[in-house]
């Protein structure tokens, strides 16, 4: 533990000889739901934006390509369907951590828990404090507020788009005790929570995660499960510190990660970055034609 | 003018006729001669030219072929003042005036659009014998006339399809004999029904054409429909019975007719995925609100893309009998809406037919909640984008400024 304190943070991948630490920062299980939920998200985005764009000439050849609305429409029927087992899947996961597992406390509260912390709000207020010149960059713990926001994020896109969703793929089996105007209703913020998820997944969430200028061109953690020493001391200072402090360290430390999922990283990853850019930028254009 | 080859021909006729007459009148019975042989000792030379160069040649095979060989005509019947007896003739000899007989087609023809632009001094506009020909005319129920049925549209394609006459001329419509080519009728033309298929002069007359402007015209705005109707009798009664054609009735002219949403020339097959994608757009130049609403939906964005497997305006509101929807006979009233819906959703309930195929979201009168609905999405995106769009501006300049500027007391720039 006290080698692990004392290296610099710039310290490079290998010191004489040593191969850079690893921790594990995510499961395998998460990092499979992380990347099917990508990938049905740029499923869904991709085949739902030609509708709401449909007065577009790239909306007609995007269609076209999908294999026409049907195509579409089917393309997006599955990866909606897909999405709600991943969301539904790991609800059920986080239940049964916290209940089968006797950690009710440190799922639902706490450092390791996606609740929002009182501390979360400090982070936010230093976070513009720094980023106005006023301030030291803020130390982060395991999960910061801007990585809640877009967990969150995704619970209440899910129940906004997830079941407006359903209210529109079934719509003879829901009008038997629905009434006509729950499918106004459903339509419209359908659309409207689409554009909210997608322009903000693939920029806010691009950018936090990936693009910006620390990260840039994108963060492989999510893919590899493992986040370097160096990496975790930058970014998630008071997580290291406190893992070190309770003698929890050795215990996360990992293996490298392996060439696939680095590989997996940056082809599928990186392809999902930029598809997502280029709905971006259609939305952009439209907007201002 | 005078010319040397004019005066050999002079020469050549004197020769014939005054070598021939003695002798026909010495043999006996004198058979009388055929009155056209006498111009056709000049003329039947094909090419045979005029002074000025213009072609002087008579075919009088085609000739005696013809409607007015048939009825033995003379030359001189139609080039009146000349005369067998005189020739060689005059150089300038007066035009043929078709109206000698046929007066009642050419009194119909002087009002036409043809006819005036022709008195205008517009020699490209169509005389009698740019459609019916010279000496080779045929009756129009001879399948080789060029007046028959099935050769009208290439006659007036002549000058209709023909991109330089149209653009000389400023033929209105511009090239319609193309876009009727490939219309419906075009095609229908070419198949099994050409018989009953219309041609041009079946919606624009023949010896009465006038331009659509004219009220007397059969493709006037106000006659349309029953031009189009004299073929089409039940849809002309679905549309007299519907609000359209009511507003027609009402003597308001701007109300739509058949062409609005059919097109004049270009009209194509009702089934035609094109036309059924299309057609909605014409619905929206007056109901613009309505088209609006429309795309806000499923079914409008889906044949915004160009597929016109869901609904367009007509599959709920009828094509030709649109009504509104307080008429109880409307597919859209109370009593018929639900029946509308489960033409295409099969099953469909009484609550799913309430659904708003227009509800507008700025409209709080028609749609409170989905108005407040709307507004909540869009303050929701607004305070988002506002809010990580503030956070991210200032986020990559800190970040830049730790990258590129160093200096300042916690990274960024002084």
């Amino acid at each position: 533990m006290t080698t692990a304190t004392t290296t610099p943070a710039s310290a490079p991948a290998s010191v004489a000889g040593m191969t850079q630490r690893y921790y594990r920062r995510f499961t395998g299980i998460e990092r499979v739901m992380h990347a099917a939920l990508m990938l049905t998200f740029v499923g869904c985005a991709l085949s739902g934006l030609p509708l709401i764009y449909s007065d577009q000439a790239w909306a007609r050849t995007l269609a076209r390509l999908l294999g026409g609305f049907e195509g579409a429409g089917l393309i997006h029927r599955i990866c909606a369907f897909v999405m709600i087992v991943v969301f539904v899947s790991h609800v059920v996961l986080v239940f049964w951590k916290a209940l089968a597992g006797g950690r009710l406390k440190s799922v639902f509260w706490g450092p390791d828990s996606m609740v929002p912390q009182p501390q979360d709000a400090f982070d936010l207020w230093n976070n513009f404090k720094w980023f106005v010149g006023r301030g030291p960059q803020p130390k982060f713990d395991r999960w910061t507020y801007w990585e809640k926001f877009d967990y969150w994020a995704v619970f209440w896109g899910m129940f906004i788009i997830g079941g407006s969703g359903l209210l529109l793929w079934f719509p003879l089996f829901f009008a038997k005790f629905l009434p006509g105007w729950m499918f106004n209703i459903a339509a419209l913020i359908h659309g409207e929570e689409a554009l909210l998820a997608v322009g903000f997944i693939f920029t806010f969430h691009f950018f936090n995660g990936h693009v910006r200028p620390a990260k840039f061109p994108m963060d492989t953690v999510i893919f590899t499960g493992r986040i370097s020493e160096r990496e975790m001391k930058e970014e998630r200072l008071v997580e290291y510190e406190r893992l070190a402090r309770d003698g929890r360290l050795a215990a996360k430390e990992a293996a490298p990660p392996t060439a696939e999922s680095q590989w997996f990283g940056w082809v599928v990853g990186g392809a999902a970055l930029l598809l997502g850019i280029v709905a971006i930028l259609l939305i952009v254009y439209s907007v201002f034609t | 003018m005078i010319t040397p080859r004019s005066l050999l021909v002079a020469f050549a006729c004197f020769l014939l006729l005054g070598a021939a007459s003695p002798a026909t009148h010495a043999a006996s019975p004198p058979a009388a001669p055929a009155p056209n042989d006498a111009c056709l000792m000049c003329h039947a030379d094909k090419d045979a030219k005029s002074a000025a160069g213009k072609s002087i040649g008579v075919d009088a095979d085609r000739f005696k072929a013809s409607v007015h060989g048939e009825l033995q005509l003379k030359c001189t019947d139609c080039h009146a003042g000349l005369s067998p007896q005189k020739l060689p003739h005059a150089d300038n000899v007066a035009p043929v005036n078709c109206a000698t007989c046929h007066d009642k087609a050419a009194a119909e023809y002087a009002g036409t659009v043809h006819g005036v632009a022709r008195k205008g001094g517009n020699t490209v506009a169509a005389a009698c014998t740019d459609c019916h020909g010279t000496h080779d005319i045929l009756r129009s129920k001879d399948p080789q006339s060029r007046t028959n049925h099935a050769n009208v549209e290439a006659t007036c394609a002549k000058c209709h399809g023909s991109d330089a006459i149209v653009a000389q001329a400023k033929l209105p419509g511009g090239n319609v004999a193309s876009k009727f080519h490939d219309s419906i009728h075009g095609k229908a033309l070419k198949g099994a029904a050409q018989g009953s298929a219309p041609t041009c002069s079946n919606c624009h007359g023949a010896h009465s054409i006038r331009p659509k402007s004219d009220e007397k015209s059969s493709v006037a705005r106000a006659k349309i429909p029953d031009t189009c109707g004299s073929c089409h009798k039940p849809e002309l009664a679905a549309f007299q019975n519907g609000r359209h054609g009511k507003l027609r009735q009402d003597g308001v002219v701007a109300g739509p007719g058949c062409t609005d949403c059919h097109s004049a020339h270009a009209i194509q097959q009702h089934t035609a995925a094109n036309f059924q994608t299309e057609v909605i757009k014409e619905c929206g130049t007056c109901h613009s609100d309505y088209l609006k609403t429309y795309r806000d939906t499923f079914h409008g964005q889906v044949t915004e893309l160009g597929y016109a497997r869901m609904a367009t305006c007509a599959s709920c509101h009828g094509a030709h009998d649109v009504r509104p929807a307080s008429d109880p006979a409307s597919k859209v009233s109370k009593e018929n809406r639900l029946k509308t819906c489960q033409a295409c959703h099969a099953g469909a309930s009484a609550n799913f037919a309430s659904f708003d195929p227009h509800a507008n979201r700025h409209d709080k009168a028609r749609d409170p909640v989905y108005y407040y609905a709307a507004l909540f999405m869009e303050l929701l995106l607004f305070g988002v984008f506002a809010f990580f769009g503030v956070h991210t501006v200032l986020w990559l300049y800190r970040e830049l400024a730790v990258k590129f500027g160093g200096g300042g007391r916690h990274g960024g720039p002084r």
